[in-house]
């Protein structure tokens, strides 16, 4: 650090960067200094005056300019008048504080007994309770017995739901704020504020619906008393009686750590359920942030639908099966048929999952199919973002560009993050086709028409004619960031914004910091896993699946999301799926395998900055499945005669770990380490009590890139500027285009009762101009039709998006996996 | 949240109230319900829309519509007109008061004008008369003859101190802001005065509101300074008029604006209205209210001029501190320095209230005694009673007893006291005058003001309330004047803003110099000045009483009987203790015990 700063609290010295707040300079000595208001991630406020504390700074002679120094030698110090909050007064040299004399326990003691006067007392039937900041303190710092007469208590309503997720208690608010702060400085979406004024106060929600905001699960967590509770938890249980378990969220690239508290529950006959999902601190990844979905969509597994039994294709049927007679089935099928083999594979799964079927599809040398509609998996090795400190730390000097996604929707915790580090300083560009949530917060923002994504991509190479004001931006640059996303491109547009990123990153010389890279948004949490085990997504996946003999699909509902691929697989031979629900594409196998969902078993998932991270069995598993690797590996076993050694999880990754380069070294027991980390989130009882928060369970590893090891590598060319669409001017059709909806209705939210009642509904979001030309306006109806069969969505407009295009989300409904030509009627 | 498409701002100052105005806000509200109208429109408590001569009155906003002289009855056909039909309803509206000035006569003995000279005296509206009185010409000889450094000096060897209530030396503070590289500074005249039944800076902004422009231009050009802003409550509407007609002739006479006087200097003013709340002063929460923010107090430091506007350096004065300026570059440091004591210089305007036989605005010098004040300048006790208590400093001011009335006025002294200085209320009270009930009053204000950011103010003021209140009710018990000094002293020592730490000074101070009327109430259950409702009782004095049935017939509960020509009683069970009767009783039969 530049500029540090040595001072004495408690008589303690202890040395800091400048500008660090006295309570954070305490912490790191160990020294609690009880807050309410402050929140290591905000910004202070000083509002509920619990950290008072007696500051004393060295004397300084007005006339001479020099330090006033006591007989003995030492600095004189003055010490102010009034105590002040240590929450928002930053350390200065020669500082001493006094956290721990009468004066500033009483003054802590007043503060409490304010607090506790107006509070319901309530702990007995708080979901707080045994992890509540003002239950601890108040056993630390309280008087045994009041001054007030309890008749006189001020009473509020209890049950205020501030929307569907998150319910409000007014009686045991302390009116600190958190919730207010976070919601308007960290999520942008102030819909909860403060109403009233002096003791009538009250926290309430301004939008319709109420608390509109798809992190408001974090006020929760960060709410120091049990004010604010979630739907999902509130009565749900008490703390102490929860076990938890590490695991990782599955619904983005982002990788979120996450803990599940669970529980065995006479009312789910006894099985162990989790009561609810709550962040674990990784500062590189999610800091201590998950969004709503991450939080409330883990229902899926324990949905009542789910295979308990393999199934096989008998006289036409689908009937249950033993395992032995499935995989003896499997084997007999893929050995007769094995010579034309495709395995089809998401980053559903996980490394381990991912790596025995693409071991099956080389022994069988076959072709090994990624489902995602992105591209670029392959330039991330070479060139990827991989600052090990992630984007939480990103400032000034980085420029992000952000191109071609929605990033609210796709990676909301990156779209904070991005948000945050705007806010510390870094220069952001928006390259999109139509306005998205981040172009506010953004130094240029760059339009194209849909098709032209690569073309304004690099535009922004500084040497470029057309690069412009942006152009100079990312010259001053000392770091580039570029997040490229699938906003209005299926694959092959993919493909060309991927290119267009690695050459704007080529051309800016700043590959090799390690604070520059490339960032895919991908659509799911391993999709990198399954680009470095060695899938790769493919042009026509209709046309590859029907020409197959055999074909293999894990974490996959192909059919379900698109007519053609259900057609194709009819096509198809010979189908082995492997699943937990009898979706469409089960329904066409002629096996299906019972897999577990990844609650119920441990494995790895690779996120889109290649950081390597476990998760931990949280549940148990449902009797008659096994997970993916395992069932793989056992049809491996015979139809090749591979020996079965590795059957659990850690030695699968083992074994990848020796045969793939990056992945060298590492074991569960390397992701497993952790080192401090700050802020210092998890210890005692401070910022927030018991048992969240807290990461003992790894933080997983970030992998290196050629780039930064200066390893020889080779980029793609340069992708041509052509645009990728048709001329749209004289066509009576609409160009629709893909985008992505956070709570769609994909089988995970599907199965969140909680979430479902969020999802949306299909939209066609348009230009109105081409609304009104089809004669339609907002909040209608409209009839889309694709390959012959119609839709319904409502139409919904923005004068950001081009016309003549009609923007459609992926997973409610409506398959599209590229951009395609669509009739769009009344 | 509810959105209001209006905001009725009622007048509920003592005046006001004594008229009825809070019966007229409730008969407001139960219309505003049944017209179905109570969650498009919210009613506001407020004080001093006008002077309360013709109270009732209320301010309906956006509009900004004045209506005064209001009854009861008036209540539907206004909601009706007004909010249904959406047309002024004009026999209410308050008629634009004439610009000559009656509140102020000429100055009365021992008073010297200095901020207040030309109230009165010149038309507010038309900037040739203030320049015929020697205006701008302080602004002349400043960008002319004088350097920012040379006014920053000139201002601090006057000795002029903040008049907002702290007393911080006014160009210490600019020459802070002068010291911050950049431009992007900010100058803003706190034009909020929030104080109950104060009005010395409404009177300069109404009747000189050039004299604050002139001083703000001067402290701009000292502090280096391009942009400013007057912060002028809602309730000022003449005010705020009166500042918009003078920057627009100070603009085109090139006094603000562009090149200032041919000097190169830039500076610029904007009127931006408050919408209210008394903490709004605090000078924190007026910058969040002028960001557009809730207007909350923050922390200090960082000091405004360090992080203020926007999180730029700013400068914030009082509007008497500004109008003090011109006058001392005319004049010179010197002479302003003559006037006044060691410590306080120059003078300071008053609004004196209470039970002094002249009410009103005063200017005196600093250093004159209270008694002063009290006998000379404002000629003694009304209707020959005895002086109790003065109260100074507004809200978050102490009361002193007759013991301190040889007290010189001046910051230190009035700390020192156990008061302060504030922003130059005074409150005078007679024999009649419950102290515990003063307290309370205050405290009763306070904690409807304080905004609830933070925990002591929020809860505090609010408890001390309560144990007052049980104090009035005769509930008192063994202990409470030790919770009560402490939790002052708690408060004092842990709140955030001013407000939460001045709020307590009334309940300190009539504590330290009344507490023989707080054991009263407590351990004898009586109240000596006979004020506390649930400890006094009316009699009759049989031997007095004619039967002349007067006070029967106006007893609003039917708690007196008796025969006509008989001697009448008061039933205590019924008597709600509002002493009508004592008012309308023609031969003074009517006693409280
Ligand atoms: C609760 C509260 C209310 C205040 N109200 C006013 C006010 O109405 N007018 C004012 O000039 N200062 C008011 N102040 C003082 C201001 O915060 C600030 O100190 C003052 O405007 C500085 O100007 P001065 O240095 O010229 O006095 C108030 C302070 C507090 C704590
Ligand atoms: S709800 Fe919780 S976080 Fe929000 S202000 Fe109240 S106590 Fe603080
Ligand atoms: S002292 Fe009172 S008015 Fe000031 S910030 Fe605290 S609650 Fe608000
Ligand atoms: S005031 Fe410092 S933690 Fe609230």
């Amino acid at each position: 650090m530049a500029n540090e700063i040595t001072l004495t609290i408690d008589g303690k010295q202890v040395t800091v960067p400048a500008g660090t707040l006295i309570v954070d300079a305490a912490r790191e000595l160990g020294i609690d200094i009880p807050v309410f208001c402050y929140h290591p991630k905000m910004e202070p406020v000083g509002m509920c005056r619990m950290c008072l504390v007696e500051v004393g700074r060295p004397m300084v002679d007005r006339a001479t300019n020099q330090p006033v120094m006591e007989a003995d030698g030492t600095p004189k110090l003055q010490f102010g008048p009034k105590m002040e909050t240590a929450c928002t007064t930053p350390v200065s040299a020669g500082m001493v504080v006094i956290g721990m004399s009468d004066k500033v326990k009483a003054a802590r003691n007043d503060v409490l007994e304010f607090l506790l006067t107006s509070h319901p007392l309530d702990c007995p039937i708080c979901d707080k309770g045994g992890e509540c900041p003002l239950q601890n303190l108040t056993m630390g710092f309280g008087k045994g017995s009041s001054r007030f007469e309890f008749e006189d208590k001020q009473h509020n309503q209890k049950h205020v739901p501030l929307g569907e997720l998150i319910y409000l208690d007014r009686e045991r608010c302390i009116q600190c704020g958190r919730c207010v702060r976070f919601q308007k400085d960290l999520a942008d979406d102030p819909v909860i504020g403060f109403y009233q004024r002096g003791r009538n106060l009250v926290i309430d929600t301004s939008s319709e619906p109420g608390f509109d905001s798809i992190f408001s699960g974090n006020t929760t967590d960060i709410c120091p008393v049990g004010a604010l509770t979630t739907a999902d938890f509130r009565f749900g249980a008490r703390p102490w009686e929860l076990k938890s378990a590490a695991s990782l969220c599955n619904h983005c690239a982002v990788g979120c750590n996450l803990t599940y508290n669970t529980r065995r529950e006479a009312k789910s006959d006894g099985n162990v359920v989790i009561k609810r999902a709550m962040p674990r601190q990784n500062e590189a990844v999610n800091e201590i942030w998950l969004c709503d979905k991450g939080r409330f969509g883990y229902h899926f597994a324990e949905s009542h639908q789910r295979l308990e039994k393999p199934l096989i294709r008998k006289d036409g049927e689908l009937v249950e099966s033993t395992w032995d007679e499935a995989l003896d089935m499997a084997a007999k099928e893929l050995r007769a048929y094995g010579f034309r083999f495709v395995s089809l594979a998401s980053g559903r799964l996980s490394n381990e999952d991912l790596y025995e079927i693409k071991q099956l599809t080389e022994n069988l040398h076959g072709q090994a199919c990624l489902y995602s509609p992105m591209a670029g998996g392959d330039l991330t090795p070479l060139i990827g973002y991989a600052d090990p400190q992630g984007l939480s730390r990103v400032g000034k000097g980085t420029v992000i560009v952000v191109a071609a996604s929605n990033l609210h929707q796709e990676a909301p915790i990156w779209w904070m993050q991005v948000r945050a580090a705007v806010k510390r300083g870094a220069k952001l560009i928006v390259v999109n086709a139509r306005s998205t949530r981040l172009d506010k917060f953004a130094s240029a923002v760059v339009r194209y028409r849909f098709g032209r994504e690569a073309e304004a991509v690099l535009s922004l190479v500084p040497a470029a004619e057309t690069s412009g004001e942006s152009g100079k931006i990312i010259a001053a640059a000392e770091n580039l960031v570029v997040l490229y996303g699938s906003d209005g491109i299926g694959l092959e547009g993919s493909r060309q914004v991927a290119a267009a990123s690695a050459e704007l990153l080529r051309a800016s010389n700043l590959l090799g910091k390690p604070g520059s890279g490339l960032l895919p948004v991908w659509q799911r949490a391993n999709d990198q896993g399954a680009w470095d085990t060695g899938f790769t997504p493919v042009d026509d996946l209709a046309k590859v699946v029907s020409e197959a003999d055999g074909v293999l699909i894990a974490g996959a509902d192909p059919a379900g999301d698109h007519p053609a691929y259900a057609a194709a697989l009819k096509k198809a031979k010979f189908i082995i799926v492997q699943e937990q629900f009898l979706t469409k594409t089960a329904q066409l196998a002629d096996i299906v395998f019972p897999v577990q969902s990844m609650l119920e078993r441990d494995g790895s998932y690779t996120n889109g900055t290649r950081r390597v991270q476990r998760f931990m069995p949280v549940v148990e598993k449902l009797p008659g499945t096994r997970p993916d690797y395992l069932v793989t590996a056992q049809v491996r076993q015979k139809v090749v005669h591979s020996n079965l050694e590795f059957i659990s999880a850690a030695q699968v990754f083992m074994v990848l770990a020796a045969h793939l380069p990056d992945y060298q070294n590492l074991t569960y027991a390397t992701l497993m380490e952790t080192v401090p980390q700050h802020p210092i989130l998890g210890r005692s009882d401070v910022y927030y009590g018991g048992t969240s928060f807290e990461n003992r369970q790894g933080l997983g590893v970030q992998l290196g890139t050629a780039a930064n090891r200066r390893d020889k590598y080779s980029l793609p060319a340069a992708p041509s500027t052509q645009n990728q669409l048709p001329d749209l001017e004289h066509a009576e059709e609409l160009m629709a285009v893909p985008v992505a909806e956070l709570l769609d209705t994909g089988t995970i939210t599907q199965k969140s009762v909680l979430l479902g009642k969020r999802t949306s509904t299909p939209f066609a979001l348009m230009h109105p101009k081409t609304a009104q030309q089809k004669g339609l306006a907002a909040g209608d109806k409209a009839k889309i039709s694709l390959a012959g069969v119609t839709y319904q969505a409502v139409v919904r407009v923005d004068e950001s998006v081009p016309t003549l295009h009609v923007l459609l989300p992926r997973s409610l409904g409506i398959p599209l996996d590229k951009p395609v030509l669509v009739k769009v009627i009344q | 949240m509810k959105y209001f498409r209006s905001h009725i701002l009622v007048c509920k100052d003592p005046d006001c109230i004594h008229k009825g105005a809070h019966e007229v806000m409730d008969a407001l509200q139960d219309e505003l319900v049944a017209e179905g109208l109570i969650n498009e429109i919210q009613v506001l408590e407020t004080s001093r829309i006008g002077n309360c001569w013709n109270g009732p009155e209320m301010m309906v906003y956006p509009e900004g519509i004045h209506y005064t002289n209001l009854t009861v009855d008036d209540i539907p056909y206004l909601v009706e007109e007004h909010f249904l039909k959406g047309r002024i309803a004009t026999r209410f509206v308050e008629p634009e008061k004439s610009v000559k000035d009656e509140e102020l006569g000429a100055p009365k003995s021992k008073e010297i004008r200095v901020v207040l000279r030309n109230c009165g005296k010149i038309d507010p509206e038309n900037i040739e008369d203030y320049i015929a009185e020697d205006g701008y010409a302080a602004l002349g000889k400043a960008l002319t003859e004088m350097s920012p450094t040379q006014v920053i000096e000139t201002v601090l060897a006057s000795g002029l101190r903040g008049r907002g209530g702290a007393g911080f030396p006014a160009a210490r503070k600019w020459s802070f802001v002068a010291a911050k590289q950049g431009s992007d500074k900010f100058l803003i005249c706190n034009a909020d005065e929030g104080d109950p039944g104060a009005f010395m800076n409404r009177r300069v902004l109404e009747s000189d509101p050039h004299a604050v422009l002139e001083g703000m231009i001067i402290a701009a050009y000292a502090a280096g300074i391009k942009q400013g802003y007057i912060y002028c409550r809602a309730e000022y509407p003449i005010a705020v008029k009166t500042l918009n007609i003078a920057i627009n002739q100070a603009r085109a006479m090139g006094l603000l604006g562009k090149d200032i006087l041919g000097s190169g200097f830039d500076f610029d003013l904007e009127v931006r209205m408050g919408a209210g709340a008394f903490v709004c002063g605090e000078e924190t929460a007026l910058m969040a209210s002028i960001e557009g923010k809730r207007g909350e107090p923050r922390p200090r430091p960082p000091f405004p001029a360090d992080s203020g506007l926007w999180g730029k350096p700013s400068n914030v004065n009082n509007v008497e501190t500004y109008a003090n300026v011109p006058q001392i570059i005319l004049k010179g440091a010197d002479w302003y320095a003559s006037m006044g004591n060691e410590k306080s210089k120059g003078t300071k305007t008053f609004a004196i209230a209470g039970d002094v036989n002249n009410t009103g605005l005063i200017e005196v010098p600093f250093g004159i005694s209270l008694r002063e004040i009290v006998f000379d300048v404002c000629g003694g006790i009304k209707d020959g009673k005895q002086f109790k208590a003065i109260q100074t400093g507004g809200p978050m001011g102490g009361c002193l007893p007759a013991s301190q009335l040889d007290l010189p006025m001046d910051y230190e002294s009035m700390t020192a006291a156990g008061s302060m200085m504030g922003s130059g209320g005074l409150i005078v009270m007679d024999e009649d005058t419950c102290m515990v009930d003063i307290a309370r009053f205050f405290m009763e204000f306070t904690q409807d003001e304080s905004c609830g950011k933070c925990t002591p103010c929020r809860v505090g003021t609010r408890r001390i309330l309560e144990i007052l209140n049980r104090i009035c009710e005769g509930k008192g018990r063994h202990g409470d004047i030790e919770t009560l000094e402490l939790l002052c002293k708690e408060i004092k020592s842990t709140s955030l803003c001013g407000l939460g730490q001045g709020a307590p000074t009334p309940v300190e101070s009539t504590l330290k110099h009344f507490r023989e009327e707080y054991e009263a109430h407590i351990f004898q259950k009586k109240c000596p000045a006979k004020v506390c409702k649930s400890l006094i009782s009316y009699e009759i004095q049989p031997d007095i009483c004619t039967g002349c049935t007067v006070c029967s017939r106006n007893c609003p509960v039917e708690a007196i009987n008796g025969e006509r020509r008989q001697a009448h009683k008061i039933d205590p069970d019924v008597c709600v203790r509002c002493g009508i009767c004592m008012q309308v009783c023609n031969f003074n039969a009517i006693i409280v015990n």
